[in-house]
């Protein structure tokens, strides 16, 4: 925030209440944190020993990890190299000159979006296989991220293009270029540009998603950890199930953290960058940062 | 038609369970993600930031990783709770984060002179956010609220991971069946998805319309 319009620059008395309100506030946290941690510590979940697992390469609990954030951002990286190339093709499609190929393309953009992107990776999952095409965990996983993510892309990247001023796809007609040229050399890099925040935005979207895979046991950064559970809980019982769980979801949101700083680190440079200039910015809707499968109300005007 | 027969009772199950889940989750998201938002934008900095980190920690973290924690994590602190109910919760705390962002967002689309005026006029803080700021915020978000709500009721799906019966459910429940009645079931359960997300969608556009203002 940069200037507070909603309150005064507090005077002595409101210095005084704010100053209450700080020691309750921080009173309430720690004593949430405390009774979690005396929960915890009660149950023994706080026990170094239980911790260290986590790092003793003996115990192979960090090579198996690793292994399984492999795979995850595997499935990351081959989603989105093949939905951006998808959603390019798409987003070109939905803007074509031809009725018939725009009436088509936005159906299957509309319908991408309207389901629930678990029940496209079930059916590539469950119901290919009856008509005799068998997918891989991996590529059903994947299958559904590109068929999902390729139609936020699209949306996306049509918003992108549509953000070019007028002027340039006019001038570079009037240089007697074709409509190809048109996309390829002028619209495409100056709206690519300016769309690289939003794509790595979008790209921790599909990296949440890729846990789903979770659910047809693929063997994913949260599978993965699953796999350990149960494995541990048959020798020792279940003494490491918290700590395993906590890893995984501490390597996720370190993650994409660190994705979303990047996207807004690369937002400030475009910003001030001339080549963009003929653009104007867009942002990734809350909606779709869910992930899940986006809103069905269209979002780009 | 036999199999559809069976199985209609099933089918309408799973239906009111996905329907049930939005409801009550939608609502959890709406009350805790307004509280969020008014936390952010409130003049007590540990209350922002406890905020800040509730939604960057719930923003960052895959709604899966949440219903682990919720189903497997709790009881761990001794805390058991239902499959049903944590899949409300999960959806709903993380539904949340995002409702604080799109009302947020709304809090800050509303022009400076509105919030500075009711200052002026000597409003306090809760009465200037309750009388002059919220109700135009909310009008603003009712698209993008109302998208987070749609996509919620999508990420509900998940619960079929976690031993919920709801419409996703279906697909693996009934896998044995064949290739067209299984056909048939994806059908199902996307007009089922559908009979809940297009008439919202409708909706958000009429409210939309209806309380819109010109600035």
């Amino acid at each position: 925030m940069t200037t507070p319009v909603l309150f005064d620059v507090p005077g002595p008395k409101a210095r005084r209440r704010i100053r209450i309100g700080t020691a309750v506030g921080v009173l309430v946290v720690v004593v949430i944190a405390a009774l979690v941690l005396v929960r915890l510590a009660g149950n023994g979940q706080l026990e170094p020993q239980r911790w260290a697992v986590l790092f003793d390469p003996a115990s192979q609990v960090p090579q198996a990890l690793g292994q399984a954030l492999l795979r995850t951002l595997q499935v990351a990286i081959v989603g989105m190299v093949l939905a951006t190339v998808l959603g390019l093709l798409l987003a070109v499609g939905r803007l074509s000159e031809h009725r018939w190929v725009r009436v088509v393309v936005t159906t299957l953009i509309e319908f991408f979006r309207a389901v629930p992107l678990l029940v496209l990776i079930f059916a590539l999952y469950f119901l290919l296989p009856k008509f005799g095409i068998r997918l891989s965990a991996f590529w059903a996983l994947v299958g559904g991220l590109v068929l999902y993510n390729a139609a936020v892309l699209a949306e996306i990247f049509r918003a992108g293009i549509l953000s070019v001023d007028r002027g340039q796809r006019e001038a570079a007609y009037g240089l007697g270029m074709r409509k190809t040229q048109v996309m390829t050399l002028v619209l495409l890099p100056q709206a690519v540009r300016r769309m690289l925040p939003v794509l790595i935005a979008q790209l921790v979207v599909l990296l949440k998603d890729t846990s789903l895979g979770f659910i047809i046991s693929f063997p994913e950064l949260l599978r993965g950890a699953r796999g350990l559970v149960e494995f541990f809980t048959l020798q020792f019982g279940n003494q490491y199930t918290f700590q395993l769980y906590v890893a995984a979801a501490v390597i996720y949101i370190a993650i994409n953290l660190v994705l979303s700083w990047l996207a807004r680190y690369v937002e400030r440079r475009t910003r001030g960058n001339a080549k963009t200039a003929a653009t104007t910015p867009t942002e990734l809707p809350a909606d779709v940062q869910m992930g899940g499968g986006g809103g069905v109300v269209p979002t780009v005007r | 038609m036999d199999f559809v027969r069976e199985n209609a009772d099933l089918f309408l199950d799973a239906f009111l369970t996905t329907l049930g889940l939005s409801l009550l989750a939608g609502l959890l998201a709406l009350v805790l993600g307004t509280l969020l938002a008014a936390m952010r934008v409130s003049p007590i900095p540990p209350l922002r930031g406890l905020a800040t980190f509730y939604v960057e920690t719930f923003r960052n973290t895959p709604l899966t990783v949440v219903f682990f924690f919720i189903i497997f994590g709790l009881p761990q602190i001794d805390f058991v709770i239902g499959f049903f109910p944590g899949a409300v919760l999960s959806v709903g705390l993380y539904t949340a984060a995002f409702v604080c962002e799109a009302v947020r967002s709304g809090v800050n689309a509303v022009s400076g002179g509105q919030a500075e005026a009711a200052r002026a006029l000597g409003l306090t803080f809760g009465q200037s956010l309750r009388e002059v700021v919220l109700p135009q915020a909310f009008r603003t978000v009712v698209p993008p609220l109302g998208n987070v709500l749609i996509a919620m009721v999508k990420n509900t799906s998940i619960a079929a991971g976690f031993s919920v019966s709801d419409l996703s459910s279906l697909l693996p429940r009934l896998v044995n069946a064949d290739a067209g009645d299984l056909t048939l079931v994806l059908v199902g359960v996307v007009v089922g998805y559908m009979v809940i997300t297009l008439p919202s969608a409708l909706a958000v556009n009429r409210i939309e319309r209806r309380v819109a203002i010109l600035r």
